[in-house]
C-alpha cells in the first residue's frame, strides 16, 4: 500500500465523454479527475452504466462512435494522450499503457496460436527484435503468468477461462507498460481462479512497477486487490481515497450503501440492496444525481450539484454533507 | 412427508470419440430430495466443470441421466406424458444465469409474463392475467407502469433477472432450479434479487435449488448445501456448519478464495501457491481433488467414500477416515428436516 511513490504517472483531468443518441447527448463520463502513481492499484467501482468502462476506454483513446471525448486531459508522464496523432497513440498503446478488456478471455483471436498473438506486440513495437529473441520472450512472459510455455503452440479454445485470462494478462504486461488498465478482468471466472489470476496480476505489476487501474463492481475484489478506490456514480467520480480509509470511513452515502449491501460469510442477515435504480443518464435528476436514492438527502441536494473537493489529504468526495470540511 | 422432486443416484457420463471413447463423468452418483411440506433452499456449489449445470439440466428434465432416476411425485419424469408432463414442467421451473438471453427480444415484458400465465391456464381472463402479472412485478420490487411496456433490452440486468423471478411468482411452482441467478448482475443489486428468491420460499412455500460458485450468496440464502467437485459431492450439510467450518480441503479452498470486503482480511494467504486450478482433463484415479490438495497422502490414490462428520454432514475425504462411512441416500432418509 505504501509502494506508491513519486510523481503521478497518469494524471486524468476533467475527462468527459459524450455519446450521441437519438434522444440527445448523453454524458457517460462527466469531469472525471484522478491520479495514478507508480505501483498504485486504483480500483474504479460503480454499478453498470456508471461510466467506469467509458472512462477506461477513453484513457486508451479507444472510445468509439457514437461516443466522443469532449473535454479533458489524459497525461501519461506529462504527455497528453488526447493530443497525440493516431500513429503516435498506436506506439504508446501496449508499450506504455496497456489494456485487459472486459471478458478478455473472448478477446483472443480464435484462429491464431497463443504464441503468435503474444508475438504481435513484440513485432509491432520493437523494430530490431530477432525471431529467436521473440521466442525467448514469449516463453518468459508465459512463465511469468504461471503458464507452461507449451501453451504458445495452442489455440485459445484449448485453454480454460482462467488460462485465457492469463494469456490476456501476459500480452498486457509483455512490453513492461507504465500503466495497465484491466476492465473486470475476472468477472467471468470462478472464485478460486479469480484469486489466482488477480494475485498473478498483482505479482507482475509489482515486478514491473506499473500502476494498475482496475474497473469493477465488486467491492470485495477491490478490498483485496486495490490500494486506492474511486467510486463512480452516473458518470461522475463521487469519492476517492486509500482503500483502508474508504472501507473504514466511507464519506459519500453511495459508497456507504455499496459497502453495506455486500453479503458476508461471517454472519447471516437480511440483505439490503441500495434502494431504487441507477438513473438513466438522459434523465438525470436535478442537483446531485444520487439524491433520489440517498438516505441523507438534504434540500440543497435537489437543486445544486455538489463540487468534487478534497476533504482531507488524499480523500476526495462530491457531497453536500462535507461542504464545510472541504479545503 | 412427501417428496415433490427426488434425484436418485444420478450419474451422467459424456463420451467423445468414436473408436477410442473418452468418458467424462460430469455427475457422479448424486441424490437429493425436495419435500412438499418443508420448503427449503438447497445450494449446489462448485466451480465450472463441477457438474452443477449438468445436474440442473437433469433435474429440469432437459437431459436424461446415464444412470439413476429423477422422480416427480414418485414417478420417473421421463415416463410422464401429456398433462402429467405439463404439470411437472409447470411445477419445476428454471431461472437461468443470463438474464440477457432468456427473453424473446421482440416481446415486451407484458407479453413475456402474460403468455405463461395463459399457457398454463392460471388466469381465466386476460384482465385477470394482467392483474396477476402486475402483482408479480410488485412482489419483486418493480413498478408495473415503468416495466410492462418495455422491451428486454431497455432493462438492466438486475431488472431482467427480477422479471424471471416475477415469472416464478406468477406460476407458483413447487420447485425452482436457479442456475447462477445473480452472477451476471452488479454486486449492489444482488441483494435485491436474493431477497426476492428468499421471499419465494417464505411467502409462497417454493423450494429452490440454488446453483452457484459463490459461497457468500449461498450462505446468505441457503439452508443446506452440496459442494461439488468434478461431479461428486465432496461435502454436504447444513449451510451454517459448512461455511463456518469447511471440512473438505476443496471447500476450504473455495472459502479462502472469496475476496472478503475488508482490506484487513488477507486474501487466502494460507492457501496453496498460485495456480493449480487450471489443470484440465488430468486423468485421475482415486480422489479427484488430490492433485490440487495440500493434504494429499498415499490413501488418496483410492476414491474416498463419504464419512459422516456430524448429524447432518458428509465429507468425501480420507482425512476423516476415523468417522463412520455414510452415503447421501441414508442421510436423506434419516434427516427429514432438510433435504440432506
Amino acid at each position: 500500500m505504501t509502494s506508491a511513490n513519486g510523481e503521478a504517472v497518469l494524471k486524468v483531468n476533467n475527462l468527459s465523454v459524450e455519446y450521441e443518441t437519438p434522444r440527445g447527448m448523453l454524458r457517460a463520463a462527466d469531469g472525471v479527475s484522478f491520479e495514478l502513481r507508480p505501483g498504485q492499484r486504483f480500483g474504479l467501482v460503480g454499478e453498470s452504466g456508471s461510466g467506469k468502462t467509458t472512462t477506461a476506454l477513453a484513457l486508451m483513446r479507444l472510445t468509439q462512435l457514437p461516443g466522443r471525448i469532449v473535454d479533458g486531459e489524459v497525461l501519461l508522464d506529462g504527455v497528453d494522450l488526447l493530443g497525440l496523432s493516431e500513429n503516435e497513440m498506436r506506439e504508446v498503446r501496449l508499450a506504455q499503457i496497456s489494456y485487459v478488456p472486459q471478458g478478455a478471455m473472448n478477446s483472443l483471436n480464435p484462429v491464431i496460436k497463443v504464441g503468435n498473438q503474444i508475438a504481435n506486440g513484440f513485432k509491432d513495437h520493437l523494430d530490431s527484435i530477432s525471431r529467436s529473441e521473440i521466442s525467448e520472450r514469449i516463453v518468459e512472459v508465459l512463465r511469468s503468468v504461471g503458464l507452461d510455455p507449451a501453451v504458445s503452440r495452442m489455440y485459445p479454445h484449448e485453454l480454460s477461462g482462467g488460462m485465457k485470462q492469463r494469456v490476456a494478462i501476459a500480452i498486457a504486461v509483455s512490453l513492461g507498460p507504465k500503466v495497465i488498465i484491466a476492465d473486470e478482468p475476472t468477472s467471468a471466472l470462478d472464485v478460486v481462479v479469480q484469486r489466482e489470476v488477480m494475485l498473478t496480476l498483482r505479482k507482475l505489476q509489482e515486478e514491473i512497477g506499473a500502476a494498475v487501474l482496475i474497473v469493477g463492481h465488486d467491492m470485495g475484489l477491490m478490498a483485496q486487490f486495490a490500494s486506492h478506490v474511486g467510486v463512480m456514480y452516473a458518470g461522475k467520480l463521487v469519492e476517492v481515497g486509500q482503500v483502508l480509509d474508504i472501507f473504514d470511513d466511507p464519506f459519500h452515502p453511495y459508497t456507504r450503501a455499496l459497502i453495506a449491501s455486500l453479503p458476508s460469510t461471517s454472519r447471516r442477515h437480511r440483505l439490503t440492496g441500495i434502494p431504487g435504480l441507477p438513473p438513466a443518464l438522459l434523465e438525470l435528476p436535478g442537483g446531485c444525481s444520487f439524491n433520489p436514492r440517498c438516505d441523507s438527502v438534504m434540500e440543497i441536494c435537489r437543486s445544486a450539484d455538489p463540487s468534487y473537493d478534497q476533504i482531507r489529504e488524499g480523500r476526495w468526495t462530491s457531497c453536500h454533507l462535507y461542504a464545510e470540511a472541504a479545503t | 412427508m412427501s417428496a415433490v422432486l427426488e434425484a436418485d443416484h444420478l450419474t451422467r457420463v459424456f463420451s467423445r470419440g468414436l473408436f477410442n471413447k473418452v468418458e467424462n463423468v460430469a455427475v457422479n452418483d448424486i441424490s437429493l430430495r425436495v419435500d412438499d411440506d418443508n420448503p427449503s433452499i438447497t445450494v449446489i456449489a462448485g466451480e465450472s466443470g463441477s457438474g452443477k449445470t449438468t445436474l440442473a439440466s437433469m433435474l429440469l428434465g432437459f437431459m436424461r441421466p446415464t444412470r439413476g432416476e429423477i422422480r416427480y411425485r414418485g414417478r420417473d419424469i421421463h415416463s410422464l406424458k401429456g398433462d402429467d408432463w405439463r404439470e411437472f414442467r409447470r411445477n419445476v421451473q428454471p431461472i437461468f444465469q443470463d438474464p440477457f438471453e432468456v427473453f424473446n427480444p421482440v416481446y415486451r415484458v407484458d407479453r413475456i409474463l402474460t403468455q405463461p400465465a395463459q399457457l398454463y391456464g392460471i388466469a381465466d381472463s386476460e384482465d385477470e392475467a394482467h392483474e396477476m402479472v402486475e402483482d408479480a412485478l410488485r412482489q419483486v420490487g418493480l413498478r408495473p407502469a415503468e416495466t410492462l411496456r418495455r422491451f428486454p433490452h431497455q432493462l438492466s440486468g438486475g431488472q431482467r433477472q427480477r422479471i424471471t423471478v416475477a415469472r416464478a411468482f406468477l406460476l407458483k411452482p413447487k420447485v425452482i432450479v436457479a442456475d447462477e441467478p445473480v452472477s451476471m448482475i452488479d454486486a449492489s443489486l444482488r441483494a435485491t434479487v436474493l431477497e426476492s428468491l428468499r421471499a419465494l420460499k417464505t411467502e409462497l412455500g417454493i423450494s429452490i435449488i440454488y446453483i452457484t460458485h459463490d459461497l457468500t450468496t449461498a450462505y446468505q440464502v441457503g439452508d443446506s448445501i452440496y459442494v461439488l467437485y468434478r461431479g461428486s459431492v465432496v461435502e454436504a450439510g447444513n449451510v451454517e456448519n459448512v461455511v463456518q467450518q469447511p471440512s473438505h480441503p476443496y471447500t476450504q479452498l473455495l472459502m479462502g478464495s472469496i475476496p472478503v470486503p475488508d482490506p484487513r482480511v488477507p486474501w487466502g494467504d494460507d492457501l496453496s501457491p498460485i495456480s493449480s486450478g487450471d489443470q484440465r482433463d488430468v486423468a485421475v484415479t482415486g480422489c479427484a481433488f488430490a492433485p490440487r490438495c495440500p493434504h494429499a497422502f498415499d490413501r488418496c490414490e483410492d476414491d474416498p467414500p463419504h464419512y459422516r462428520l456430524d448429524d447432518d454432514r458428509a465429507v468425501k475425504c480420507f482425512l476423516y477416515e476415523d468417522r463412520p462411512i455414510t452415503d447421501l441416500e441414508s442421510m436423506l432418509s434419516k434427516n427429514t428436516t432438510s433435504p440432506i
